[in-house]
This record gives C-alpha cells, sequence and structure tokens, in this order.
C-alpha cells in the first residue's frame, strides 16, 4: 500500500525523494529540506494519503555525516490504515545551519513534538509559533541529545530569575533551593520583626 | 444583629478586571505528576493557558544510548511506572523486529496475560485518582486495594511489585510460576467485583457526574491532529485500538471489543477506561485458556537469548556466549525500526537506530501522555478553574512517560 505512495509521491514532486526504503517494513522517504513542509501538506490532504495523524516527530545525530541532523517524521492514516516514515537531513557538521519548516500549521501534534526536538538536538523549526525548550529549563546549555554532547557534564546552578512584576522573596532567604541551603535557616529573632537579614554575622560556614 | 461588612467599602472590593494569573503546579496537591500550568482568568473561567512539563525529565533517551540494549529495560519500566510490563514488553518487540525473531507461542500469551494486567493496573489509578481528587475518596481506596491485587500477582511472577524489568529480548526473564493461571483468574473475579462496587458507587453519584459531564470536552478532529491515542481518543467515538488495527502478539486471535465514547468529555475518558478494565479482564481469561502449561518461553537463538545456568559454570561454550551477551550486548543488525503497541495511555511507540554494536544508536520513546499533555491547554481552555482538575485527571498524564 505505502509503496504505491512513495511512487505518488515521487511523481507529484519530481527530485523531492532522494531516497526511498522499507527496512523491516517501514516505508521510508528522504526528502529535500525545501520541500519537507510541500510534501508534508500534500500527504496530509490528498486523498491516496491522508495522513490525518503525525504520531512522532524526532531527530537523530550523526556527527561524521554532513548533512548532520536526519529529522524523523512517522505519520500514520486513520482512515486508510497506512503509515510513512518521512526524513530530511539538515545543519552543518559543526551543528549549525540546522533549520527546517515547521509543521505546526498542518497537525497539532507537530507543536510539542518540535519543541522537543529544538530542546534536544537543537534543529530551528521556522514558522512554528512558540519554539521554547520543552522538557529542560531556558537556562540550560546546549542540547544533551547531540553525540558531542557529554553524558557526565553537570550544568551550573542557575540563579533565581528576574521575573519583572513579581514580588517573590524566597521564604528561607537567597539560599533557598540551592544545596544544603535549607540546612541553615536560622533566623534571629528580634523585637520589632523588621528583621529581613537572613544570616546576621554573615554566611554561616 | 449588624451586618459584619459594614465598614467595608464594596467599591474596594471588586476584583481587578484585568485577567489574573495563576499557576496551578508544579506540585499542585489536586493535580498528580508534576506538570506547572499557568492559566489566565476573567473571574473563574481560563482565557489562555500555558502547560509546562519537564518537572521530571531525567535523560532517558541519552542514557539509552550509554549501555547494551538489554540495559534499556530498566529505563522503560521507568518511563511509565504505573504499567512497565506494557512498555517492556514494547521496547522487546521493538528489538524482535529488528533482529526478525519471534518468541514462542507461549511467551506470546504470557505477555498478553502480563500485559494486560498492567493495563488494569494503569486504568485502576487513573479513574482511583481521578475519583480522589473530585473528593470521593473511598473508590479510590478500593482502586487501589484492587491495584494491589493485580500487583501482588506480578509481584509473584516477576519478583518487583512495580518496576519489573522482567521483558528480555528474545523472551522473558523467567517462564510463568506454576500457580500463575490461577492466582490471575481468582485475582481477576475479585478485580472485577471491586471495579462494580466502585462503578455502582460513583455512576449514581450526582456531584461526580455533574463534575465530569461536558466538561473539558475536544472534537474527534482537534484529538487526531494532536496525536492523541489510546483511551482519550477513543473517547471522541474515534475506535483506534493498535491491538485491533494492527495486531501483535496474538491479539488478532482473541475476542475483545473496543469501547468509545460519545462526546470526548471528561466522563466519557472515564467510562472508556472502566469498560476497558472488563475488556482486558476478558483477553486475560482467553490468554490464560489458551498459554501452554509447558514449553519453551525463550526464542532458541544463541545470539541473543542468556544460557541456561548450568551450561554457564559446567561448559566453555555457556561461559563464552554468557559473557559475549552481558559485556558485548547482543547485536542488532544495523538499520532503524518504529515499532507500536497499545500501552496504557495510546500508541506506545520505539523508534530504534542500531549502528550494529551491542549500544542502541538512539531509542526514541514516542510516549503517548506527552501529545495527550499537548492537549490539556485546548481541553482548559474556557472552562471553569476547578475543571482543571477532572480535565487532566482524565488525561492520566504520567510524568515520567511524559518527561522521560
Amino acid at each position: 500500500m505505502a509503496k504505491v505512495l512513495i511512487e505518488l509521491v515521487r511523481q507529484h514532486f519530481p527530485g523531492a525523494v532522494l531516497e526511498a526504503h522499507a527496512q523491516h517494513g517501514d516505508e521510508t522517504i528522504v526528502v529535500d529540506p525545501p520541500r519537507w513542509h510541500e510534501v508534508a501538506t500534500w500527504l496530509r490532504s490528498a486523498a491516496p494519503a491522508s495522513m490525518d495523524m503525525l504520531s512522532d516527530l524526532t531527530a537523530v545525530d550523526y556527527p561524521d555525516r554532513d548533512p548532520r541532523f536526519e529529522i524523523v517524521a512517522h505519520f500514520y492514516s486513520l482512515t486508510r490504515g497506512h503509515r510513512l516514515r518521512m526524513k530530511a537531513r539538515v545543519g552543518a557538521r559543526d551543528g549549525t545551519g540546522a533549520r527546517i519548516r515547521s509543521l505546526a500549521d498542518l497537525w497539532g501534534s507537530a507543536n510539542w513534538l518540535e519543541r522537543e526536538a529544538w530542546d534536544m538536538f537543537g534543529v530551528v523549526f521556522d514558522g512554528h509559533p512558540d519554539l521554547r525548550r520543552i522538557l529542560l529549563y531556558p537556562e540550560f546549555e546546549g542540547h544533551p541529545l547531540r553525540k558531542d554532547y557529554d553524558a557526565q557534564r553537570i550544568q551550573p546552578l542557575i540563579e533565581y530569575r528576574d521575573v519583572p512584576d513579581i514580588d517573590k522573596v524566597a521564604p528561607f532567604g537567597p539560599h533557598e533551593g540551592m544545596s544544603f541551603g535549607r540546612q541553615t535557616h536560622a533566623r534571629r529573632a528580634s523585637d520589632d520583626g523588621a528583621d529581613t537579614e537572613v544570616f546576621p554575622g554573615g554566611e554561616p560556614s | 444583629m449588624e451586618p459584619l461588612d459594614r465598614d467595608l467599602d464594596h467599591s474596594e472590593l471588586e476584583l481587578p478586571a484585568e485577567p489574573m494569573m495563576l499557576d496551578m503546579g508544579p506540585a499542585h496537591p489536586c493535580m498528580h505528576g508534576t506538570v506547572r500550568t499557568v492559566v489566565e482568568l476573567t473571574g473563574e473561567r481560563i482565557v489562555r493557558a500555558d502547560v509546562q512539563v519537564g518537572y521530571l525529565h531525567r535523560g532517558f533517551e541519552k542514557m539509552c544510548e550509554r549501555g547494551t540494549w538489554t540495559q534499556v529495560f530498566p529505563y522503560v519500566d521507568r518511563a511509565n511506572y504505573i504499567s512497565p510490563m506494557l512498555n517492556n514488553v514494547g521496547f522487546a518487540l521493538a528489538c524482535e523486529k529488528m533482529l526478525g525473531i519471534e518468541v514462542p507461542e507461549r511467551c506470546q500469551w504470557y505477555r498478553m496475560a502480563l500485559g494486560e494486567l498492567a493495563r488494569i493496573s494503569d486504568h485502576l489509578t487513573c479513574d482511583g485518582a481521578m475519583a480522589m481528587e473530585l473528593g470521593a475518596f473511598t473508590p479510590f481506596l478500593w482502586m487501589v486495594k484492587a491495584r494491589e491485587m493485580v500487583w501482588e500477582v506480578l509481584e509473584e511472577e516477576t519478583g518487583a511489585r512495580l518496576t519489573h524489568s522482567f521483558g528480555r529480548v528474545g523472551g522473558m526473564a523467567h517462564p510463568p510460576t506454576d500457580g500463575f493461571k490461577e492466582t490471575t483468574r481468582a485475582t481477576l473475579d475479585q478485580v472485577l467485583k471491586v471495579v462494580e462496587e466502585c462503578e455502582r458507587l460513583l455512576l449514581g453519584n450526582r456531584i461526580f457526574l455533574d463534575r465530569l459531564e461536558g466538561v473539558g470536552p475536544i472534537t474527534a478532529a482537534d484529538a487526531i491532529s494532536l496525536g492523541w491515542t489510546g483511551p482519550c481518543l477513543r473517547a471522541c467515538g474515534v475506535p483506534y485500538d493498535v491491538r485491533k488495527a494492527h495486531p501483535y502478539l496474538r491479539y488478532a486471535e482473541v475476542d475483545f471489543d473496543v469501547p468509545v465514547g460519545v462526546h470526548g468529555d471528561s466522563l466519557d475518558r472515564f467510562l472508556v477506561r472502566l469498560a476497558e478494565l472488563r475488556q482486558s479482564a476478558r483477553i486475560i481469561r482467553q490468554a490464560l485458556d489458551r498459554m501452554a502449561d509447558s514449553g519453551p518461553v525463550n526464542v532458541d537463538d544463541p545470539r541473543v537469548v542468556l544460557p541456561p545456568k548450568e551450561e554457564v559454570y559446567s561448559t566453555i561454550e555457556g561461559t563464552i556466549r554468557h559473557f559475549k551477551i552481558v559485556m558485548e550486548g547482543l547485536k542488532i543488525p544495523a538499520g532503524e525500526v518504529y515499532s507500536y503497541t497499545e500501552a496504557g495511555n495510546g500508541e506506545l511507540g520505539f523508534y530504534l537506530v542500531s549502528d550494529g554494536s551491542g549500544t542502541p544508536y538512539r531509542v526514541r520513546i514516542r510516549p503517548p501522555c506527552f501529545l495527550i499533555t499537548s492537549g490539556l491547554e485546548r481541553v482548559i481552555t474556557g472552562q471553569m478553574i476547578a475543571d482543571v482538575v477532572p480535565c487532566f485527571g482524565s488525561l492520566n498524564m504520567i510524568g515520567g512517560e511524559c518527561d522521560r
């Protein structure tokens, strides 16, 4: 079934399909990155494809290849019951220039899946409505699923965020949330209660 | 008696006209799991919501790239810690698809029986927790009691209540115990009795129904576009179940129904899970009937399965084979595969890339509840703030699976 589909994609987009294979029964096409969105639009709307679900979208890092990243999308058609894997290869060897059009305007699921791929691999999705980190925090440095990100690497502790218009004082002073901070929150009892300094005699050692 | 608020100036009591921002979570008492929801309210109505996940991110996909294929099992266990057996089986099937092997029939029935037990425990937890968050504490305790019975069976089989790590590529860690069939049959009867009691307690309760009916509805088209699968999608009336649509193991040979909802609201999601409990029990009964009492559980493939211990300790070939599989890991031919099974929350996909060495090159877990949680924003926008609780509960967000 899906073999016919690959042929149809080839006919509709001459030159866009760079490779096609069906390992373990998973039909796969590799498309030219600039035509990623165009092919996806066709897959969603054309009757023989009608891929109404974007099951999964992720990336794989091949640091020795050029282009370095492979973006992998898995489509599924609930009405027709067939699947297709579509890939595109982007990015230079040093990890820069990995960009591709976002599919968020076609499938709702692309929103979070692309945010995750950006978070983990640093692939930029052009036209994404809200490309923020999703599983990691904004101050995180690097993209951990890249092969050149050392699994042993430790990220620095982050400071309190300076958010405007929020009067938020940590209940146990600036050391709250830091490692071993809570053990020493001795507060000086004073009569007027106006005491705000947490460690009056300097930080306890 | 004079009124208590005589000194208050009512003009000062007015709530500000601009929308109010409210943080729910990441540790909110009525939202299980660690998810932060920033909502913008006018009055009590939510006009905008931002769902932030990632508080339980432990970098599983990175860690999977450091060990052998067998060492991935504990990670997938901890992805969905409510129904780890389904994840175990799903990952084993993905590896077996790449290796091109099929486990013996006895093992397939065994995997199905254990997996459906895990699904029962998953749905009991979700429905129970949902009821508890709406104030019905008794059904929660009863359902957890029933879950405990299921876990006792699983403990008997695997040695662990929760994170079994029981699946293996090419089989299971142990063959079924002698009393497996009898204990499971007896447990199922008890569990279904508890479910019936809970049902009577909840579905005749006006308060419970009022808080669920029509709350957090989603259309089938939206749910499909968001990539929803599992009970949440079926509650919208879409009868997509991997076990029926693309049968794996022996699901094509058993008789079961796929319950669907009508409105796609929180009540339908609750009811679909209750109905699926019974279907799982049906599947288990058939699997137990058809599972042979003796016979091999693991495939007969020296490249994949560890040799029996007697052989390891008495022959040099056995020792070498054991050493190779443990130290180098079993070798999966280079390539890629996307394998999908029906987990507690929907389609659990594994996209595996192997470079032919004993270490996975990339293990992508496609968690069903990541995409379901991404739809929470759409479900709660326009609802009242109190409706966040049943909406969130009915989606059954499992932090470990969502954040990995």
